[in-house]
């Protein structure tokens, strides 16, 4: 086949779709990392499509494709999805951000959202959520809990967004219980029940009994329940089945929403290229109910700090605040900016160990 | 009753058509499981085999994927091969082509921004060379130590996962990328990036290097001594002993031939379709490549048309995922049938069956 048949099938092929957009509803595709029943990040995105699927009915269709590789499987997804005559392509995980930006550029006529990126463009959009406040809220009733003062951290990959949570709940827990020490174990995965569960295993049998986790499984609670006196929190979904032990709280992520106004945007054609990102104030991050395990005055702090935070009258990264080598990087009173925040790439004065390189 | 008779020789019939067989025999199944899942299974199968070749809407951009997805799959599966026939286990191409992939793209990064025609000639020797140098570590031992290459080439794999995470989070980070993980994207640095040598078709420097591959394996096989001590040695081993040939050197050769060819893999698929070392750079080709080889009966056309088979699979299967909703897991259960059935039939080839009367007490 010579390449002018290509192009001219390929003509042929756009002009299908764009004929299709008319009369068709609009076509909203979802692209997940991982399983939809993984209990934590994709399912959670799943389950808040699920939600904005209701709301508008027949007035969308939806296509979503999970286990997605983030790399070229991922990239090919994306351009067949968009060839499939779609107008608006969510991609809800961190490695689609280049597939995301080259497709992107191929279908100018299609609107792409791209989750905890930083890349944009006129048809690029990123969102993300200020999970370093609802981890604060963690590090302070895990300050509280830990009865050996050893608190635990599964890390799942050394990007910024990790190590802010990290360093949030760090500097939370450290204000409320001085001798508190942090140990943070990564696992480069964002998915991996087995990991997950040796890992959480691992802290426990050091002495850790707080456990904390950035991975997206139920695995870590699974373990701290069979270990009996450990806490642990939801992650991304509420984990509510391990309440009231070992589950004490969770971080949820209210995506619904945010959904719901964006898909709006692209029916009326009101869409535009942004960048969210939204904290406890503005919804998009949900504190679980703190359970009974927790005392009354724990409890009482705890939701205080929520508020204040959701309020803005506090910020997690309010200094002062010292890098782990010692030297200032938040005087007294300064509050960090979002540009700084965006790329945290260091631990906070206090915590050991290292970021891997 | 049925029972199975050993052939005197394989049946060369048989050879040829269980592949063929088994692929329908997956689809029969596949259909029954689509159906199952409520699905339309002529609408599925169809959307697997049929739509990215030709429906229109995808077929121009799925046809060039369907190389760029099989390149990388034969070309490991044609290292493979060589060493399978002759008994010789590599299950650890996956850890070879990431190896191949880091060390050839370390080179295009330490030479960023040199623009000159050498840069990506030294990248494909850096990644002949990680893919070898990976491959020989079981090898050796092998050979010194009498440990076996299945488990030591299948326990590098991980360790060179753990590498590769180190890498992007690492040494090969890029340094403009605002502390994320990841390198700079190779793909987007003329000297080192591996494009789409004729725009629309998906020929890229490593769908190139598979074609090559096939005809030299090829070659290697039915007119060079080397195919010769390859076939005799997995026949009987013993023979090949009297026959002259050396073990050890036959070891050596096979591993690292598999291992520089998935090491070249890596090379071309993270200087083009993937363009940069991330954490997930690893998707599994070094082990659908296994399949690949013996879905191809170890033979280099063979594989060659496995590989194409097995891309067809992968994406239609995500045009079945997102067209008709059907479960990623429903679609690997589907690729693991094909394999499955292969095996199974592989008996026809070595037996026959016949109908004998239940003897009368």
């Amino acid at each position: 086949m010579s390449i002018k048949t290509i192009l001219a099938s390929a003509t042929v092929a756009l002009s299908l779709s764009t004929a299709a957009f008319a009369q068709d509803p609009t076509k909203v595709g979802f692209v997940y990392v991982g399983p939809v029943n993984d209990g934590g990040w994709s399912q959670h995105h799943h389950e808040s499509v699920m939600e904005m699927k209701e709301h508008f009915g027949d007035a969308i269709e939806l296509v979503e494709q999970a286990s997605v590789p983030e790399g070229a499987d991922a990239e090919r997804v994306f351009t067949q999805m968009a060839l499939s005559g779609a107008d608006v392509i969510f991609a809800t995980s961190f490695g689609y951000m280049d597939p995301i930006i080259n497709v992107a550029a191929k279908f100018p006529d299609v609107k792409f959202e791209h989750a905890t990126g930083y890349k944009t463009a006129e048809n690029v959009g990123v969102y993300s959520a200020r999970f370093y406040e609802g981890r604060a809220v963690e590090g302070l009733l895990a300050g509280e809990m830990t009865k050996s003062n050893k608190i635990g951290y599964i890390g799942s990959f050394p990007i910024p967004e990790v190590i802010r949570g990290i360093n949030a709940s760090y500097l939370e827990a450290k204000k409320v219980n001085p001798d508190v020490e942090m140990s943070v174990v990564w696992l480069n995965t964002w998915f991996d029940p087995a990991k997950e569960a040796d890992a959480a295993q691992a802290l426990i049998d050091n002495g850790v009994d707080v456990v904390l986790q950035h991975t997206d499984s139920t695995a870590p609670q699974i373990t701290a329940q069979k270990a009996g006196d450990v806490y642990t929190f939801g992650q991304a979904a509420d984990m509510a089945e391990f309440a009231p032990m070992p589950r004490i709280s969770s971080i949820i992520d209210v995506w619904a929403p945010y959904y719901i106004e964006r898909v709006q945007a692209v029916i009326d054609g009101t869409w535009e290229s942004d960048n969210t990102w939204d904290g406890i104030g503005a919804g998009m991050v949900g504190i679980g109910e703190i359970t009974d395990a927790v005392p009354a005055d724990v409890k009482a702090d705890a939701e205080a700090l929520r508020d204040a935070i959701a309020a803005g009258d506090y910020h997690p990264f309010t200094g002062p605040i010292n890098k782990q080598d010692g030297s200032v990087w938040l005087a007294e009173g300064e509050v960090a900016d979002d540009g700084a925040l965006a790329g945290l790439n260091f631990y906070v004065e206090g915590l050991t160990g290292d970021i891997p390189q | 009753m049925i029972t199975l008779v050993k052939r005197p020789t394989p049946s060369r019939l048989w050879i040829v058509l269980t592949p063929l067989v088994a692929v329908l025999l997956t689809m029969v199944a596949g259909a029954a499981l689509f159906a199952m899942l409520g699905k339309d299974p002529i609408e599925a199968i169809r959307t697997i085999f049929w739509d990215p070749l030709f429906n229109p809407q995808f077929a121009a951009y799925s046809r060039p994927q369907l190389l760029v997805k099989a390149g990388p799959l034969i070309l490991i599966a044609i290292g493979l091969s060589l060493g399978f026939r002759a008994g010789i286990w590599n299950i650890g191409a996956e850890g070879q082509y990431i190896m191949g992939a880091i060390c050839g793209a370390a080179v295009g990064l330490a030479a960023y921004p040199i623009d000159a025609w050498w840069v990506f000639a030294a990248m494909v020797l850096g990644g002949l060379a990680g893919g070898t140098a990976w491959a020989m570590i079981p090898a050796v031992l092998r050979v010194a130590f009498k440990t076996n290459e299945i488990l030591v080439s299948l326990m590098l794999v991980y360790v060179a996962e753990n590498l590769l995470a180190s890498m992007a989070v690492g040494a090969l980070r890029n340094p403009e990328g605002g502390g994320f993980p990841g390198s700079r994207n190779l793909s987007q640095y003329p000297a080192a990036a591996n494009p789409e040598l004729i725009a629309g078709t998906g020929m890229h420097w490593g769908v190139v290097a598979a074609f090559i591959a096939v005809i030299f394996a090829y070659v290697i096989l039915s007119r060079h001594m080397l195919g010769f001590q390859i076939r005799l040695t997995g026949q009987s081993p013993r023979a090949a002993r009297f026959a002259g040939v050396n073990a050890a050197r036959l070891i050596l050769i096979c591993l690292g031939i598999s291992g520089g060819l998935a090491g070249l893999a890596g090379l071309f698929e993270v200087s083009g379709p993937a363009g940069q070392i991330s954490i997930d750079f690893g998707s599994g080709y070094g082990f659908t490549a296994i399949i690949v080889a013996f879905l191809g009966r170890l033979n280099p056309i063979g594989i060659l048309l496995a590989g194409l088979l097995m891309a067809l699979t992968y994406i239609g299967g995500e045009l079945a995922q997102f067209m008709l909703g059907l479960p990623a897991s429903a679609i690997q259960v589907f690729q693991g049938m094909l394999l499955m059935f292969l095996l199974a039939l592989d008996v026809l080839t070595n037996y026959s069956l016949r109908w004998r009367k239940r003897e009368t007490a």
